[in-house]
């Protein structure tokens, strides 16, 4: 049907849209729309932080530019030359940042997005289509959706033999680790409150993509029980709750529940089972929500089932950094990375 | 109606006490009325309470300092409402009518942008909601005009929505995964983070304003007249204006840099306040100090019972709010009046 309309329009317009499209293949994206794809991909325009992160480690040459320029600190945890890439803004999500007529002077030969697959992504994804002329692919962001959107990424980009290296490893890894937990009565499986914020009091419900590895590990999220977005909380509640994990990315946070007496009861810091997550270059347990959270899941699986993963991280790290983000961390670097379990 | 107005002013001290005791009792954690006695009587007495640790902590530490955090928030927005709706001799004028909480809005989502402490945050908030009113004063009595109070209102309204559109700038530009949920948290409003250290500046500050505001009374009963009348009368109109709208917004900024943003108690509860204890100020202000602490209080506990999640004070004040000030308008002509 998209072909019908796709062939129309070029009919009406023959001149003013590249040949190549004519003898595109076609492939299905994950929300059925069939994608005609050039011969050749060499220029990706990533719609949002998850899809540039998900391009760049797959192939940084592909990127064409990020969504917003990242901070020195970043740059270091990345591979040489890929904080050059000039910013593109992004293209859907809350607040566009891109006009189309800066898109069009990019070239790109595909429009990728990855993130949620709802009627208004789509619509928006064939607007753009329709408007610019160019390819828009949409793919599942979802983190249990890592290997195939993987796979999709190489045959989008004619790469298929590249793309299962990394579909395989994510496989591995999640295999492994998921081999491990599931053994676990879900009785005896720890109860997480995860706490974001100046002051850790906002945390992410049941389903939120906040929590989505959290949950992925099979922990117990205590504000599970209801399900949505972020929402905050007050400390009563977490005191009911009484979780034996914290889990946070706030350094602040991180620190001054350990000392404060307003925490004191809670069981999670009467055990010091309070764990701040790695942030660089991209938060390793929530944002954003790409395939940077892939390394994370080991670092969870260790904070929740210490005894399950007797392995060093340091190695662990070392290697998804290598193939991920394309350059080799030093100790030190690998050493200021690991603030929780190593 | 001297006379009539004490058992108005008493009305509004039952409302208070009754909302205490309703948001010691209240909570997520479950504490027994007996405990909740056995921590008082030990915090009174000094001896080691019978009550079990976690309750003393939850009283003393979490619930205590967000009940007082929320009657003195409350008192504040209601003070500075009673005062600008005299100064303006307007009923629909709240206390963000000349720019406080726009001012703290901007500063604290700047503050957030930058990734800054809590404490930070609040200071952000605070000085940006002094800034902000200093500018619209400044601004307005550079404007020579007949009517000053006009002015001031006009400048207060536009540089309101340019602060605003710098809300939605730092907004736009935030970071959509962390910075962007916590901004609009702050813009909401909630006591959920309060904490004990933020209490005696929020106390110095509300009261420091509120005193200057009572030591004003006679002088805001005549500020109600035209300003020729007043000038005729002997009091110095401008100057008494810059001492009212500094008071004022001292108490609504340290609120707002505390609470974020609640609207509507500033708006409602001088009208309460009035119908209660009639329009002279010298009974008008303490009364809607403990009105506005009392409204604030009982919505606070709602917000934070209610759900395992926090409900944001601004929407449950809005929803509470607009019925009840519907009504209120019925009658406003008659008590706005004092007749």
């Amino acid at each position: 049907m998209n072909i019908n309309r796709r062939s129309l329009v070029s009919g009406l317009s023959a001149t003013l849209l590249t040949p190549c499209l004519a003898s595109a293949a076609t492939v299905t994206d994950t929300t059925g729309r069939t994608i005609a794809v050039p011969d050749k991909v060499e220029r990706i325009f990533a719609a949002g932080p998850p899809a540039s992160i998900l391009v760049y480690t797959f192939a940084p040459d592909l990127l064409l530019g990020w969504t917003r320029s990242h901070e020195s600190a970043q740059c270091e945890f990345l591979g040489v030359g890929a904080c050059d890439k000039p910013q593109v803004g992004r293209l859907t999500g809350r607040g566009n940042t891109t006009n189309l007529e800066v898109l069009l002077k990019f070239k790109p030969d595909l429009i990728l997005d990855v993130g949620t697959i709802n009627d208004t992504y789509i619509s928006l994804a064939n607007r753009v289509q329709e408007q610019t002329g160019i390819p828009y692919a949409l793919l599942d962001g979802r983190f249990d959706a890592i290997v195939p959107v993987y796979r999709k990424l190489g045959e989008l980009t004619h790469r298929q033999d590249e793309a299962d290296v990394f579909a395989r490893y994510a496989e591995n890894t999640i295999d492994i680790i998921k081999g491990r937990i599931d053994k676990i009565p879900s009785e005896q499986r720890p109860r997480v409150y995860y706490g974001r914020g100046p002051n850790g009091l906002e945390t992410g419900l049941g389903g939120s993509i906040n929590v989505e590895t959290i949950e992925f590990l099979g922990a117990r999220n205590v504000a599970g029980e209801r399900r949505g977005g972020m929402a905050m909380v007050s400390v009563e509640q977490v005191l009911v709750w009484n979780p034996d994990v914290i889990i946070t990315i706030e350094p602040a946070f991180a620190t001054n529940v350990r000392s404060d007496p307003v925490w004191a009861p809670v069981k999670a810091v009467q055990t010091g089972r309070i764990y701040l997550s790695p942030t660089l270059p991209f938060g390793w347990v929530d944002f954003p929500p790409s395939v940077n959270r892939l390394i994370g899941l080991w670092w969870l699986a260790k904070a929740l089932y210490g005894d399950l993963f007797p392995e060093d991280l340091r190695p662990i790290t070392r290697d998804f950094y290598q193939k991920f983000y394309h350059m080799t961390p030093t100790d030190a670097q690998i050493k200021s990375l690991l603030v929780g379990p190593t | 109606m001297g006379r009539s107005s004490v058992p108005g002013m008493l009305i509004a001290f039952i409302i208070l006490i009754a909302a205490l005791l309703l948001a010691f009792t209240l909570g997520r954690y479950p504490i027994s009325v007996g405990d909740l006695l056995h921590v008082f009587t030990a915090k009174l007495t000094g001896r080691e309470s019978e009550a079990p640790t976690t309750a003393v902590n939850v009283i003393l530490q979490i619930r205590g300092p967000r009940v007082f955090a929320a009657v003195l928030v409350g008192a504040a927005l209601a003070v500075a409402g009673t005062a600008f709706q005299g100064l303006f001799r307007n009923p629909l004028v709240s206390p963000d009518l000349l720019g406080a909480s726009s001012g703290a809005a901007l500063g604290a989502v700047i503050g957030i942008y930058f990734s800054l402490g809590v404490l930070a945050i609040q200071a952000f908030a605070f000085v940006g909601g002094l800034l902000a009113v200093a500018a619209v004063y400044l601004i307005g009595s550079t404007i020579s005009t007949r009517d000053p109070i006009l002015v001031l209102v006009l400048c207060g309204v536009v540089i309101g929505s340019l602060l605003g559109a710098g809300v939605g700038l730092v907004k736009y530009i935030a970071d959509p995964y962390n910075q962007l949920p916590a901004m609009t948290f702050w813009l909401l409003g909630s006591l959920a983070a309060i904490n004990k250290a933020d209490l005696l500046p929020l106390f110095g500050l509300v009261a420091f304003g509120t005193l200057i505001l009572i030591a004003l009374r006679w002088r805001m009963n005549v500020m109600s007249l035209p300003d020729e009348e007043a000038r005729a009368l002997g009091v110095p109109t401008g100057l008494l204006r810059v001492a009212i709208v500094a008071a004022a917004t001292l108490v609504t900024s340290a609120s707002v840099a505390t609470a974020g943003i609640i609207g509507w108690v500033g708006l409602l509860v001088p009208h309460i306040a009035r119908t209660l204890v009639g329009p002279d100020f010298a009974r008008l202000i303490p009364a809607a100090a403990l009105l506005g602490g009392g409204f604030l209080l009982l919505i606070d506990t709602l917000a934070r019972t209610v759900a395992a999640i926090e409900i944001p004070l601004g929407i449950l004040t809005a929803v509470v709010g607009t019925p009840f000030f519907i009504w209120l308008l019925t009658g406003v002509s008659k008590t706005w009046s004092g007749a």
